[in-house]
């Protein structure tokens, strides 16, 4: 990374970040610059040290060395003018459910100073972004899981932060709902100009990022677009379906020098760049095809192939990262 | 070396700093504020609060009166009857549990994930200890002073003197009880200590401070230990000014009135000991949440 990208508008950036609780070290050496205007995804295996990492990043817990900036301030020199200006959308609910939608907003302008002459304006537009204006008067224990999120999306952004941070934002939702909140999120950037910084660990969202780092065993093995990481494993699979695939694999093997893989019922051909090379195929091919799918190397194979485990497996222990976090919590909050 | 050169750019994106102390000001004014919305939303519990003194006023009270003067038994005698004595004891009930419970709701707070939404904000933490302590004695005093409306079916005329000295003293109770709630809350996790805090705590705190039976006259250790009760500085002024209004004579008020050594106590040393006592749980309390970083 050069001195000039990171003065181009760098809205985090830590040198050497590092976090030990004992002998554990959950944080080992963490380099990274997110951009301003950028969706950055975090993406790593449970105690990889993602949660811990945001948690420095946020000023709820002190690194054990290394440096860490973020929207400019040194997250150890000055905390408060760090919280400030970044906004926070925790794994688990944080709102008082006794309190209406607008109560809640107002709870949160009046803590973070928004002045009170935008106070209403502000929290009746972060209100209609989220497309709960209508229940602004509600109670907040009335709300769906879905709805509760985006509240506390909206809350996250009222006081203009420049950066917003989101760990696992859409973690327990239906899909219909997740695609939503991404629906607000980007409307988010493209209206507001602010940064988020998120965890994730459904990898069709870390699509959405514009840059994903993958972290394991507390160090960062992976940084880059979604396409840069995809293409660490390889080519596009393009599958022709066919009656006669002996036939087909020769055409192939003539026209374009491949050896494809035949399988039961069809080919199965590996090449850099899919999109372009289907045409191509269907104009050589004159065996019937019934059907051709091209499948592009997915965020799930560079995370097996980076970290030798599915994220899938990690499915269980999305419980157990609510209560890592929490712990984590109490520890860094706790009675020492 | 970039990291420098980011501090150097940093000035250029510089929004409006928080102001920490006006925000932390603020802080704890919209944290007592939420407290009486919810206490305001969740009127059934009020109301709830209000059965346990009225239980005892009405059937311990009832009860006890007849027996004693069965009896004929000691202070009692003089024309003194034991519902308008236990009066303002079940006021320092009210203030007690009211308190107690409203300062450890910070636990709720910090089970249900709001507390966090607080510890994040660019405030000084301290506004949660004071804040919270503020909020529970808002709550305690409309407790304590719904029972003042009590007063004349227990036989007790008070004059607007009376009334302004029992709000101020209700108020200090209320102040110093939430204080030792929130003190309480701050090193607690869960709700699992909970009983252990009402069984050890309270209970104890509430039999001791003399608001069933006088404080004098009892044995050596008993006496020692409603000395070292917060909540018997709280109950003897309130019955002192209660009693005083309803026309006790003075010598026999005496012979119940909290004293050291056998002098009888003033009641501003006893409001002195009760806000000093407030004063340093709210600062233990502050403490440990400025702690939590």
């Amino acid at each position: 990374m050069t001195q000039n990208s990171v003065e181009a508008g760098a809205v985090v950036e830590t040198r050497g970040l590092v976090k030990t609780y004992g002998k554990v070290e959950a944080v080992r050496g963490i380099d990274l610059t997110v951009r301003s205007g950028e969706v950055f995804g975090f993406l790593g295996p449970n105690g990889a040290g993602k949660s811990t990492t945001i948690s420095i990043l946020c000023t709820l817990v002190k690194p054990t060395g290394g440096q860490a900036l973020v929207a400019g301030v040194d997250v150890t020199r000055d905390p408060g003018a760090v919280r400030s200006r970044i906004g926070l959308v925790f794994q688990d609910p944080s709102l008082d459910d006794q309190l209406t939608a607008r109560e809640n907003l107002e709870f949160h302008a009046f803590l973070y100073n928004v002045p009170r002459s935008e106070r209403k304006a502000r929290i009746d537009g972060v209100l209609e972004m989220v497309e709960l204006h209508e229940r602004a008067g509600s109670q907040v224990r009335t709300f769906s899981g879905g709805m509760k999120r985006r509240l506390e999306i909206a809350r996250g952004i009222l006081h203009f932060p420049q950066v917003l941070f989101l760990d696992e934002p859409t973690l327990g939702l239906d899909p219909q709902t997740r695609r939503r909140i991404w629906a607000y999120l980007h409307d988010l950037r493209k209206r507001e100009g602010i940064t988020l910084f998120m965890t994730t660990h459904y990898m069709d969202e870390a699509e959405f990022c514009d840059r994903i780092a993958i972290i394991d065993h507390g160090q960062i093995i992976a940084l880059g677009t979604p396409d840069e990481l995809k293409a660490m494993v390889g080519g596009d699979v393009i599958t022709v379906a066919t009656r006669d695939a002996e036939a087909a694999a020769d055409e192939v093997r003539r026209a374009f020098e491949l050896e494809p893989a035949t399988e039961r019922d069809g080919l199965r051909i590996e090449v850099p760049d899919g999109a372009s090379f289907v045409p191509r195929l269907m104009r050589e091919l004159t065996v019937p095809v019934s059907a051709v799918t091209l499948s592009r190397p997915s965020l799930d194979d560079v995370f097996l192939k980076l970290t030798g485990k599915a994220i899938r497996d990690e499915g269980a222990g999305e419980m157990d990262q609510m209560r890592n976090m929490m712990s984590m919590w109490s520890r860094a909050g706790g009675r020492r | 070396m970039s990291v420098e050169s980011v501090q150097q750019a940093a000035p250029m994106r510089r929004q409006a700093t928080v102001d920490i102390r006006m925000a932390t000001l603020r802080a704890i004014y919209m944290i007592w504020r939420r407290d009486l919305i919810r206490f305001w939303r969740d009127r059934t519990r009020v109301v709830g609060a209000l059965v346990q003194p009225l239980l005892f006023l009405v059937i311990l009270g009832t009860g006890l009166s007849s027996a004693l003067r069965g009896a004929g038994g000691g202070s009692f005698r003089a024309g003194l009857d034991y519902t308008t004595f236990i009066y303002p004891g079940i006021i320092g009930m009210a203030v007690l549990f009211s308190s107690i419970f409203s300062g450890m709701s910070i636990i709720w707070d910090r089970e249900f994930g709001f507390l966090k939404e607080v510890l994040v904000a660019p405030i000084d933490r301290s506004a949660v200890a004071i804040g919270k302590t503020l909020g529970g004695a808002t709550q305690a005093c409309i407790q304590g002073l719904v029972l003042l409306v009590l007063a004349p079916f227990v036989g007790v005329k008070l004059t607007p003197l009376a009334v302004l000295e029992l709000i101020v003293l209700i108020f200090c109770l209320a102040f110093s009880l939430s204080a030792v709630g929130v003190a309480i809350a701050a090193r607690m996790r869960s709700m699992m200590g909970f009983q252990f805090v009402l069984n050890f705590l309270v209970q104890p705190a509430f039999f001791l401070s003399g608001a069933l039976f006088p404080v004098t006259g009892l044995p050596g250790w008993m006496t020692a230990l409603t000395r070292v009760d917060p909540l018997s500085y709280g109950v003897d002024p309130i019955r002192r000014i209660v009693l005083g209004a309803s026309g006790v004579p003075g010598p026999v008020l005496d012979r119940l009135s909290m004293n050291f050594g056998g002098q009888v106590v003033p009641i501003p040393l006893e409001v002195a000991i009760l806000l000093a006592f407030g004063l340093v749980l709210m600062l233990i309390a502050l403490f440990n949440f400025r702690r939590q970083d």
